[in-house]
């Protein structure tokens, strides 16, 4: 994907794509990951982002990451921060930079992608 | 029960509406958006959509106690200051007293992946809170499009869409949507399925590079409106849409006259000059005196205390007043008294509507109780025949609607017809003053005559008029044999008048002496036979008596010899007796 090869080597991350993608599953093994999903309210496409999501770290990030949920129905103002408009959007707040991915995780493989945690097609 | 559906269809034919506050708009929306509902704009790139959402949430938070929420999804809120700053917006202060909310979106395609379901409840979130922070009553979403290029799962954004004007319906704000004009469409996306309320139409086009920019109310559901392009103009106060071409023939006529600023002109115009709030053409070619004309008017109205606006295409306003000073006119104390403005532009300097608009406004900021508009024909200029005529129609309805006198004045080019203007609009001026070139004897004159003027009885003399450092002067008319005379030819028909009076008046003299002449020989004639008449008299009277004379003699002789016989002496006696 095009847009792959724009986004700018993480400045804190020596992992280059191509490191990424030598590395096989992208097992990076230092790397601290900050997650931040957004839901709003418990609805069942949260609740399957969630699952999701939970399943995707222990499979790939075991140990190093951390979820942060922020529900929008109890923290409206906290829509804005990270410009979130479709809900559930997965924010990865670190490694940088930013990526977002919106849905419900249930493609695992293109969350991968979007995380950058497998190299696009 | 009979009572009630009328009652109810006559509350449902009012549509709630809510004030733009923008010149124009409410009028032809016949009192602004639909309350409560989202309006659509539409229009190509630069075409003003943005300013006239933003205007109305300032409107609506500085003139309607509506707090309003500006969510932006291409610009940041320190842009969108900056670019309404120059319309004297203050929207840093507007945001400090909590009246108005801008919100900048972004969405930026290289950051976001799609995997699975989703759906726009943080939007939604966000405006609510958004709205619900600061009581918004007013909302625009300027514009929403960008989702589009943001995230691809099209399907998700048009139910979410959907769902998001019926969501700001029931919020029950006055929404402005606005979207990019697409090809064959109103919108790029197809936002106006979803937004059926209300759209208008925002265009900017560009004739004989001119660019002129128009707004259309495309539909506007439950109420009436008016369907045309209306020309409308960004400056320096915002957006203005001139809804002239809604204007009927319907207004106040007066029965008012005013003076032209020429006496004896008045006097060709049923005596009185023109009636107020009426428009009069002059038309004429080059030199003619058409400005020197209008200057007596503006003379004349101010004269009368009257706010007078002189738009000039040709002239700056110091050449104007320079040359009418040499007509005599001083109209420099009329503009620093306030009475006079003037205006000049270059006609291709704008586009028409941008002219229409800026005399619009200055009439309506002046108050202008009289308008000239010198020349007319120069507005050709700034665009088509077609759109010229039109505008000049609109302009006069507009001048008329409010009741002021307008002049005008066009330029005949040589060869063409005079009473012709190139402006095609001699049959809706009310009076039309014809200014033409005379040449005879080597020389030409100046001569004027009304070819029409409505409601009176004008003047059908074509006459001679000169242009002096005292102004213009209309002369006495001098109608010789071969029609009206003028400059020397009219010089020397006075002369050869005068010449041939004096003659004639020679001849009388003559004739008169000659009757007398008669007459004394008349009477010497019979004087004369009165005299031989006493010389026959005298005769006759001479033999008369001779012959008595002789007749007594004869009879005395007769007595003696009748004595001397001695026979009837009584008888003779008694004769004799009677005769002595």
């Amino acid at each position: 994907m095009q847009k792959k090869g724009k986004t700018k080597p993480p400045k804190r991350s020596p992992l280059s794509l191509a490191e990424i993608a030598r590395n096989g599953e992208g097992k990076k093994i230092d790397e601290k990951w900050d997650l931040r999903l957004y839901i709003a309210g418990q609805t069942p496409r949260s609740l399957a982002a969630m699952s999701n999501l939970k399943s995707l770290c222990e499979e790939h990030l075991q140990g190093r990451y951390n979820i942060e949920v922020v529900d929008l129905v109890k923290h409206p103002q906290l829509a804005a921060g990270d410009e979130i408009l479709a809900i559930p959007t997965l924010v990865r707040k670190l490694p940088q930079p930013i990526r977002r991915i919106v849905g419900d995780l249930r493609d695992t493989e293109r969350a991968l992608v979007g995380l950058q945690l497998r190299p696009g097609k | 029960m009979a009572k009630i559906p009328p009652k109810r269809s006559l509350a449902d034919s009012v549509l709630p509406k809510a004030p733009t506050g923008i010149q124009g708009l409410d009028e032809i929306t016949g009192g602004g958006l639909p309350r409560g509902r989202p309006t659509l704009i539409c229009g190509s790139a630069g075409c003003g959509k943005t300013l006239l959402s933003m205007e109305f949430i300032v409107r609506g938070a500085t003139q309607y106690g509506e707090p309003g929420l500006f969510m932006a999804f291409e610009e940041t809120p320190p842009e969108l200051a900056q670019n309404v700053r120059s319309l004297g917006f203050d929207l840093d202060e507007l945001v400090r007293k909590k009246k108005l909310l801008l919100d900048f979106v972004r969405v930026e395609r290289s950051e976001i992946d799609e995997t699975g379901d989703y759906d726009l409840e943080g939007l939604f979130i966000r405006l609510g809170a958004a709205i619900d922070s600061i009581g918004a009553k007013r909302v625009v979403l300027d514009t929403i499009e960008t989702l589009f290029s943001g995230l691809q799962n099209e399907g998700i954004l048009r139910a979410e869409l959907r769902r998001l004007f019926r969501w700001l319906k029931d919020k029950g704000v006055t929404a402005i949507i606005t979207g990019e004009r697409g090809d064959g469409t109103l919108t790029r996306r197809g936002l106006e399925e979803y937004v059926s309320d209300c759209v208008i139409l925002l265009d900017h086009r560009v004739t004989d590079q001119v660019s002129t920019r128009r707004l259309r109310i495309v539909k506007y559901r439950g109420t009436s409106h008016g369907t045309n392009e209306y020309p409308f103009l960004i400056d320096e106060e915002g957006f203005s849409v001139l809804p002239i071409t809604s204007v009927g023939s319907q207004f106040h006529v007066s029965n008012e006259r005013i003076s032209t600023g020429i006496p004896r002109l008045d006097t060709m115009l049923g005596g009185k000059g023109l009636y107020r709030g009426s428009t009069a053409l002059v038309s004429g070619t080059a030199g003619t005196g058409k400005t020197s004309l209008s200057a007596h008017f503006v003379n004349a109205t101010c004269s009368r205390g009257e706010r007078c606006l002189y738009y000039s295409f040709e002239e700056s306003p110091g050449q104007f007043i320079r040359n009418m000073r040499s007509v005599g006119l001083n109209l420099r104390k009329w503009v620093d008294e306030g009475l006079l403005q003037i205006h000049s532009s270059r006609a291709a300097l704008y586009g028409l509507e941008l002219h229409l608009t800026m005399i619009h406004k200055l009439v309506e900021k002046f108050r202008a109780r009289s308008v000239v508009l010198d020349p007319i024909g120069a507005l050709m200029g700034a665009g088509t025949q077609r759109d010229a005529n039109a505008m000049v129609v609109r302009l006069i309805d507009f001048l008329k609607v409010r009741g002021i006198t307008a002049f005008l004045t066009s330029l005949t080019t040589a060869g063409e017809a005079l009473e012709h203007t190139k402006v095609d609009i001699s049959s809706i001026v009310d009076t039309w003053i014809l200014l033409r070139d005379i040449e005879s004897g080597g020389e030409r004159s100046r001569a004027m005559y009304v070819l029409k003027s409505r409601g009176m009885p004008h003047s059908n003399q074509l006459r001679e008029f000169v242009v002096t450092s005292r102004g213009i002067d209309l002369l006495d008319v001098y109608v010789g044999p071969d029609g009206v005379l003028t400059g020397t030819a009219r010089l020397s028909l006075e002369a050869r008048e005068k010449a041939a009076l004096m003659a004639s008046q020679q001849e009388a003299e003559r004739k008169l002496r000659e009757r007398q002449r008669k007459r004394e020989a008349m009477e010497a004639k019979i004087q004369a036979m009165r005299k031989e008449f006493e010389v026959e008299d005298e005769e006759v009277g001479v033999l008369v008596s001779e012959e008595a004379a002789r007749t007594k003699q004869f009879v005395v002789d007769r007595e003696a010899m009748g004595r001397s016989r001695g026979a009837d002496a009584a008888e003779s006696t008694r004769t004799n007796g009677r005769i002595k």
